[in-house]
């Protein structure tokens, strides 16, 4: 499963991990705002998605999340797990809580992503 | 002071024994029951055996568990938790009204129907509106018939209208509602001051408005002091402007909302009626519109005819039934009672007092809580804690929490969404200067606790029957029923 | 007037606040708004005048032996249900925002959930809606959501305003379309079925239905499944002491109108609207929901809960817009249920089903009078009228003080002149012998 440094990252907090069949979650940064996820609300497999239109919803006590397709693309797996477990979202975003798997349809869109560098500097921002 | 006894939270089921019986029916008629075996139910609801007494008890047991208007000063903001008058609960009590069948016919429901008509009457000249239906069943209820009937008026024009634009203090259920009804929502952005911003406005509104819904006074608990100018400009692009009546606390007898331009409202008569709220229900709402709109209210409207009254069934443009029958009528009768201890000046004073005593709250209170806004507010103020609370990490929450271990409910905490850790406080007019004394040195109290010690206020309640609540656990594993 | 304040208190009061006067409180509103004139009554009423009006208002609504039920019944309230809710720390609360403050409200409705799982066999429930009606309409919209389908196949025998609150519901979207599954002898036609399913989201019945017969259930989910759709109940729930029940025979989601329970009549409301469902579709109840949990010392307590679905969270996106639920209605149906328990509820749905069974058993003695279904009932039935039914019935009201029933021509015209008698509990045999006696009386 991927580093931080290796996968894309968009301004709503979904990172991406590109290629062929792209893997897609929210960053440690987005879990740590949500709080407690108690629920996510998983998208259909072979559901055709936008870029960056709502795909998949993770609630906290209080809060709901949409989450925003990075790429577009059709869905090739969900993460079934998280419907029993979903504190995976919370402890390792990046391996166990990753949300679903997509095959992107435009490629190209995926390089318009942030990096990882990209990606501090703009919560640094977003902080101030 | 009686203390309750020591937490026993064992369900009714927990407590059941097999063939201990409360009531019976002993109808000798049960005899000639006639259901085939196969339309017969398997096996019996896994449902409590208990006595009577049992069963008194431990409900009687659960209702002291909470706090309540009678028993606590209960200051949530939006909500209008005034006092509920005895007399109200007796008046829908009487026989006559409590008995009547709703599908009675109109001969045998004179009484009541004559109580609709005239509470319709004084509602309307109450809210400066020219009709009004009573059948909602609460305010969002409410929201859902109004926008229902702003839909059938713009397409009764050959109008496509598609879009509700409400402002990003609005309450939840503005954009719930829009979106039951089939409307897209337009979110603006409100001024720092917290009122509608008009140029905003006017930079959204146009021929895909079918309607701007607004609070007022706006949910920071401030006038829309340019109200004219906002309801000119919806007007001018051929929209509606609809009230959300869940603060009209602040207005009752003081101002006509229809003459400010408004086109259509709702009423919550478990806020400013003072009917009660139950727990978080029965309510009653209402619509109340302005002529043009009035032949598509729900159906049947109450109609005089001569010295008789009558179902109306309209002329066929009416947007249909919201619910089964007639509204909550029960809750109608109790609101009407509270009217009839109210003269046209008494009614004013409902919103004078419930504004001076908000404004006697933030006054008092604005040293340790400052309020989100600088100018006087109307029966409700926005607070939130001050810097030296939040610098030793306390929250609203905090607040609430603690205030409950000082024998007050907390306010409104979180909301409206645009204030940071807000405080919402509306004390509303029936709580007397002693009662808003002492609460303002428990929220003073509770500050100086929270500074003192801040540990000990993020672990309050203390003296509940339980303390902080798991709600992640309750949301990851639900557990709903026995 | 119910406000506390006296003038030293209004003069000390701006005085704190640094006002000048109450005007300059209110300096916010356009002064032109201000005070405007109320054609309203100048006085108000003491309590005593204001009880004697309402009380003479109260006694113009007449009091017949009724026999009127089609959705609403007359129920025996127990003098227990009136002491629970008229105890204020019920009564005066609000919605359970501060758990720790309002655990008699929330594991009051923790019992009514579970209550209404135990009748109607069903997995999960909610806080209550509005009514039935509300019920119904905001479970069909369930199925839709689910299903992504927007085809209502529903039962002619489904409470007509039901469908119409569910039109209502539906109103702005103009492509969903309702199939009526054709009666046969008063009930549902199953073997229409399944050319009828294609597509649909949901099969919408109701039992006993609108003309007081017993559906039969059996089959029914299995047609809906095999078609890919979910299955809408609403079911009586003081018939569900005796009747098979929605969660035997497969129902997906199953409603219900709990004024049965115990609730006055009040002429529409407030009712009580049951909203129960099968465990997958939990997050698709609309409305408030409690849940047990435990507080930090591990003690058992209660708290809403789901609530990320609701509007004052998603908004828009809510599956409803329903804040408000009918706590109040609900405790009293939840203090019925456990007064009377399994076996209570068995008596009272067997005194409903033989008080009809009588009723139907006298008036079709009478000559011109016959039972229009053949099949079994619970608390009402129809009978065929040799006359108009709405005059018979109003002739009957204005000279004898009896409400025969419900004429049915306006809902079901195809029916002819016939009227639905209900007979429930409170009915016996004497006045069952009063309404054969003016019936016989007026034709």
């Amino acid at each position: 499963m991927p580093k931080p440094e290796e996968v894309r990252y968009t301004k709503t907090h979904e990172w991406v991990h590109l290629g062929e069949e792209a893997v897609v979650g929210i960053s440690d940064h987005a879990q740590h705002e949500m709080g407690d996820v108690v629920f996510v609300e998983l998208p259909k497999i072979g559901q055709k998605l936008e870029k960056e239109k709502p795909c998949a919803v993770v609630e906290s006590v209080k809060s709901a999340f949409d989450i925003y397709a990075p790429v577009s693309g059709e869905v090739t797996a969900v993460n079934d797990a998280l419907t029993g477990e979903p504190a995976m979202l919370n402890q390792n975003p990046l391996e166990g809580g990753w949300i679903f798997k997509m095959k992107p349809s435009a490629p190209a869109e995926g390089e318009t992503l942030m990096d990882w560098p990209a990606y501090q500097e703009f919560l640094k921002q977003s902080a101030q | 002071m009686t203390r309750v006894p020591p937490l026993d939270n064992r369900l009714s089921i927990e407590k059941s024994d097999a063939n201990r019986r409360g009531l019976t029916c002993k109808n000798p008629l049960r005899a000639k029951a006639n259901v085939p075996a196969s339309l017969r139910r398997k096996s019996p609801p896994r449902l409590p055996e208990l006595s009577e007494f049992d069963v008194v008890r431990h409900y009687t047991r659960l209702s002291r568990l909470n706090f309540s208007v009678d028993t606590h000063f209960y200051p949530l903001g939006s909500c209008t938790m005034k006092y509920n008058p005895r007399f109200n609960e007796e008046a829908a009590a009487l026989e006559g009204f409590a008995a009547l069948h709703p599908l009675a016919h109109d001969s045998c429901a004179q009484g009541t129907l004559e109580l609709i008509y005239d509470l319709s009457v004084r509602l309307n000249e109450l809210c400066g509106m020219d009709a009004i239906t009573l059948q909602p069943a609460a305010g969002a209820h409410s929201e859902f018939t109004g926008l229902l009937v702003a839909k059938a008026y713009f397409e009764s024009k050959g109008e496509t209208r598609s879009e509700i634009i409400v402002p990003d203090s609005a309450h939840g259920t503005n954009p719930a509602t829009a979106s039951m009804v089939g409307f897209n929502t337009v979110n603006i952005a409100s001024k720092p001051d917290g009122r509608l911003d008009v140029e905003e406005l006017k930079k959204h509104i146009g021929s895909k408005t079918a309607v701007l819904m607004m609070t007022v006074p706006n949910t920071l608990g401030i006038f829309e002091s340019n109200i004219e100018e906002v309801c000119r400009a919806a007007h001018e692009a051929g929209a509606l402007v609809y009230m959300d009546g869940a603060n009209l606390n602040a207005l009752i007898g003081m101002v006509k909302p229809g003459e400010l331009g408004i086109d259509l409202m709702h009423l919550n008569f478990h806020k400013t009626f003072s009917t009660p709220h139950g727990g978080g229900g029965p309510g009653a709402g209402a619509i109340a519109v302005k002529s043009r709109l009035a032949p598509f209210l729900p159906v049947p409207l109450i109609k005089k005819e001569g010295d008789k009254y009558a179902s109306d069934f309209g002329d066929g443009r009416s947007i249909g039934k919201v619910k089964a029958f007639f509204g909550n009528t029960g809750v109608l009768v109790k609101a009407y009672a509270y009217l009839l201890a109210h003269s046209a000046k008494e009614l004013g004073e409902i919103a004078a007092c419930s504004i001076i005593n908000a404004n006697y709250l933030r006054s008092l209170l604005k040293d340790v809580y400052p309020s989100y806004s600088g100018e006087y507010c109307m029966h409700e103020c926005v607070l939130v804690p001050g810097p030296d609370m939040t610098a030793k990490g306390l929250k609203t929450l905090d607040v609430a929490k603690g205030l409950l271990d000082r024998g007050f409910h907390a306010p409104t905490i979180y909301f409206p969404n645009i204030v940071h850790e807000a405080i919402m406080i509306e004390p509303t007019e029936t709580e007397s200067k002693e009662t808003l004394d002492e609460f303002v040195a428990a929220m003073k109290d509770v500050h100086d606790e929270g500074i003192a010690d801040p540990q000990k206020l993020k672990d309050a309640p203390h003296t509940l029957p339980v303390r902080r609540l798991d709600e992640v656990q309750a949301a990851r594993q639900p557990n709903l029923r026995w | 007037m119910y406000t506390p304040h006296t003038k030293k208190d209004k003069e000390e009061m701006l005085k704190t606040i640094g006002a000048s006067s109450f005007e300059d409180l209110v300096k916010q509103v356009p002064a032109k708004f201000l005070w405007p004139k109320l054609s309203l009554p100048a006085e108000s009423l003491d309590e005593s005048q204001a009880a004697a009006l309402l009380t003479r208002l109260a006694g113009e609504n007449c009091r017949p032996l009724s026999f009127l039920g089609a959705g609403a019944y007359e129920r025996y309230t127990p003098a227990a249900i009136k002491a629970i809710t008229s105890r204020t720390e019920f009564l005066t609360a609000y919605t359970p925002y501060q758990p720790e403050a309002s655990q008699g409200t929330l594991q009051g409705i923790y019992e009514f959930q579970s209550t209404v799982c135990a009748l109607y066999d069903m997995d999960c429930a909610n806080a209550s809606m509005y009514d039935g009606a509300s019920s119904f309409a905001e479970a069909v919209r369930a199925a839709v959501r689910v299903t992504g389908r927007k085809k209502i196949v529903y039962a002619a025998g489904v409470n007509p305003q039901y469908m119409d609150t569910l039109r209502t519901y539906f109103a702005h979207s103009p492509e969903y379309t309702y199939v009526k599954i054709p009666m046969k002898d008063g009930a549902m036609d199953k073997a229409a079925l399944p050319a009828l399913l294609e597509g649909a989201a949901c099969i919408a019945a109701q039992t006993p239905n609108f003309l007081g017969l017993i559906e039969d259930m059996s089959g029914v989910a299995e047609a809906a499944k095999k078609a890919g759709a979910l299955l809408v109940v609403s079911a009586d729930p003081v018939s569900l002491g005796l009747l098979s029940t929605p969660g035997e025979y497969g129902a997906d989601f199953a409603v219900g109108e709990g004024q049965s329970l115990g609730l006055p009549l009040a002429y529409g409301g407030p009712y009580l609207g049951i909203f129960s469902c099968k465990k997958e579709y939990v997050r698709q109840m609309p409305g408030r929901i409690a849940g047990l949990t435990k507080d930090k010392d591990g003690k058992r307590g209660f708290v809403l809960t789901l609530q990320a679905r609701e509007q004052h969270i998603r908004r828009d996106k809510a599956a409803s817009n329903i804040c408000s639920n009918e706590a109040l209605c609900a405790l009293a149906a939840t203090v019925y249920s456990a007064l009377y328990g399994p076996e209570g509820l068995k008596e009272l749905a067997e005194a409903n089903s033989g008080a009809a069974a009588y009723a139907a058993e006298r008036l079709s003695s009478i000559k011109g009078v016959s039972l229009k279904f053949r099949g079994p009932f619970f608390n009402e039935f129809v009978v065929s009228l040799p006359v108009s039914a709405g005059g018979l019935r109003e002739k009957i009201l204005a000279t004898r003080g009896v409400d025969i029933g419900l004429p049915l021509a306006p809902l079901y015209p195809e029916l002819g002149e016939t009227l639905l008698v209900c007979a429930t509990e409170t009915k016996t045999e004497a006045d069952i012998l009063k309404l054969e006696a003016v019936i016989k009386e007026a034709l």
